[in-house]
């Protein structure tokens, strides 16, 4: 049964993978079964993730087992049986106040986790002396590093127009940013190309056996 | 009285300098009263074996550390707890297994209210609040406060017209993470903008998102952009729409969207991972006008190839106060721009203060 249910799974993945690939000819019925079953298989994968593994462990059990010592998870508990009230069109505007509270909190930590992280921590990273390191190649990398960093902050000022000397300074920050994309966009095609030969053995290996898997 | 004082007093001066073994345990400073840090110096004696302790309420001694080393500190943050009295022991024994020296030393577990490690993230975070306090009060107070053109938001206007035009939706992607992500709130904010102009345009918009909280959060800004655009019988609440959470099923789902609804312009606003190339080539091979934005750097390189306009990390923070030029937004953004300049200055100040060997600013700046 077990050996049935193995080779059953590995038929579906054929299929849907064709299915999926078939969408590189153009849109079609098959796409689109494929399509609507992953999109409501994942869904529905996702709302019993959702209660097993995160209701039941961080909010059911820690209440039925010491309700004292967890009395506090009731504050999230409520906010999100208000975030529920939108299932009734007169009480839809209790909901806001949760949203609220969501969006200010997350401004006011990151807020302070971004001003760490992405300025003082790349401010001190790039506050160094670029003429050490004894190696050329390493003072040349150091010295691009500095420019780079300096125009590209330079082209996300807003206060003032891109022109003369300043225009061209941020002309300087956009190369950098683009020549930095262009590595990243080859780099990850690369990964990508990686997930193309993924399933290609899963083709080949596990459902044809042309290959060893 | 005075004489038994002076001679105990004597006593234990006699016996703390009599000691071979230094050994202190401390509060460890700017934290949560959490841990205890414990230094020692046993250079003075030949050990072979040495360890220090840590006795609970009852007396009962437990191992913290075994030492291998006759100089050193370490930190012990297991189960210590603020404001109780901590006993620690540094015992030595010599090769005999013989007890050569025991030192104990107590201490108490504080919590601090400041961390002073940190007071340079604290004073640029109250120049960088100042300023974006002193810019809203300026631009409230009416001064005209400058932003130059951003190409990507001049588009919106283009493609919401565009769209318009051929009778066709335009389809808005908040991204794919929940709203605990500035980039999603960014998202949503032009996807207010959005819906305004297509509100007054009576054109078609269709959002479908992959988080609850984000579709909770899209509808009502849809749903107020109608309504500020005086058009809320035009307000579709199925608009917004919750497809799934996983990645890749939410990318499945999109996909078909624009392939059979076949939108004319395409907003893909917010936080992105591999879907990012997936959605904006389908939207290309659609033949739609797409206007991209997002701060995730491994993300932008797709979007800069596959859409005809991209805002690039922090323009799309920007955006919102490009498009509403509010004074509390305008404010903000003009702020951050004095933070920039501040970073610019401080920077080209500690190359120069590296390079002639002064290392004061940057450990001034440095926070673990």
């Amino acid at each position: 049964m077990e050996h049935f249910f193995s080779v059953l799974g590995i038929w579906l993945g054929v299929l849907f993978t064709f299915a999926i690939f078939s969408f590189l000819y153009k849109d079609n019925p098959v796409y689109k079964v494929a399509e609507q079953i992953f999109v409501g298989l994942s869904a529905g994968y996702w709302f019993v993730y959702t209660i097993y593994f995160i209701l039941i462990p961080n909010l059911f059990d820690p209440l039925i087992n010491d309700f004292a010592g967890n009395w506090i998870k009731l504050i999230p508990a409520v906010l999100g049986i208000m975030m529920l009230m939108r299932l009734m069109p007169k009480t839809g505007w209790v909901s806001r106040f949760p949203i609220a509270l969501v969006i200010g909190t997350t401004s006011g930590v990151f807020f302070l986790r971004y001003l760490k992280s992405d300025v003082i921590n790349q401010l001190t990273a790039t506050m160094m002396n670029p003429f050490t390191g004894g190696d050329w190649v390493v003072i040349i990398g150091q010295i691009m590093l500095i420019v780079g960093t300096l125009t590209g902050v330079i082209y996300f000022y807003f206060s003032k127009k891109h022109e003369g000397a300043f225009g061209a300074t941020a002309k300087v920050g956009i190369y950098f940013l683009m020549i930095s994309f262009g590595a990243a966009f080859g780099y990850t095609a690369m990964a990508r190309i990686s997930l193309l030969i993924g399933r290609l053995q899963f083709l080949l290996g596990d459902w044809l056996g042309i290959i060893s898997p | 009285m005075k004489k038994t004082i002076l001679m105990l007093f004597l006593f234990s001066a006699s016996l703390l300098f009599s000691q071979d073994i230094f050994f202190e345990a401390v509060d460890n400073p700017n934290d949560d009263g959490c841990a205890i840090q414990l230094r020692w110096d046993a250079s003075n004696i030949s050990s072979t074996k040495m360890n220090i302790e840590r006795k609970d309420d009852g007396g009962e001694a437990s191992l913290v550390q075994k030492v291998d080393k006759a100089e050193g500190e370490y930190m012990d943050g297991e189960d210590i707890k603020p404001s109780i009295e901590y006993v620690y022991c540094f015992s030595a024994w010599d090769e005999n297994d013989q007890l050569i020296e025991k030192v104990e030393s107590v201490v108490f577990a504080k919590a601090q209210w400041f961390n002073s490690e940190k007071i340079s993230l604290l004073i640029l975070a109250l120049i960088i609040t100042a300023a974006i306090l002193f810019f809203i009060y300026s631009a409230k107070s009416g001064k005209e406060l400058y932003i130059r053109k951003i190409a990507g938001l001049e588009s919106i206007d283009e493609s919401v017209g565009r769209a318009t035009e051929m009778g066709r939706p335009i389809l808005f992607i908040p991204g794919i993470l929940d709203l605990d992500d500035m980039q999603t709130i960014a998202g949503l904010t032009i996807l207010g903008k959005v819906a305004h102009k297509a509100a007054e345009y009576d054109a078609e918009i269709i959002v479908p998102v992959c988080r609850s909280m984000v579709l909770s959060t899209a509808k009502e800004v849809v749903k107020e952009a109608y309504l500020k655009a005086g058009r809320p019988d035009a307000y579709n609440p199925d608009s917004v729409f919750y497809l799934t959470d996983d990645q890749f099923g939410y990318v499945a789902g999109v996909d078909g969207i624009i392939m059979r609804e076949k939108p004319a312009a395409n907003f893909l606003m917010g936080a992105f991972y591999a879907e990012s190339l997936i959605l904006a080539e389908t939207g290309f091979a659609s033949g739609a006008i797409q206007t991209a934005g997002t701060a995730m750097p491994s993300q932008l390189p797709f979007f800069v190839v596959a859409c005809d306009y991209t805002l690039i990390g922090e323009e799309l923070f920007a955006a919102s106060a490009y498009l509403s030029k509010e004074p509390n937004q305008l404010g903000s953004l003009k702020g951050q721009d004095l933070g920039k300049a501040l970073f610019v200055i401080l920077l080209a100040i500690g190359i120069v203060l590296e390079i002639s060997g002064v290392h004061f600013l940057k450990d001034f700046l440095t926070v673990y």
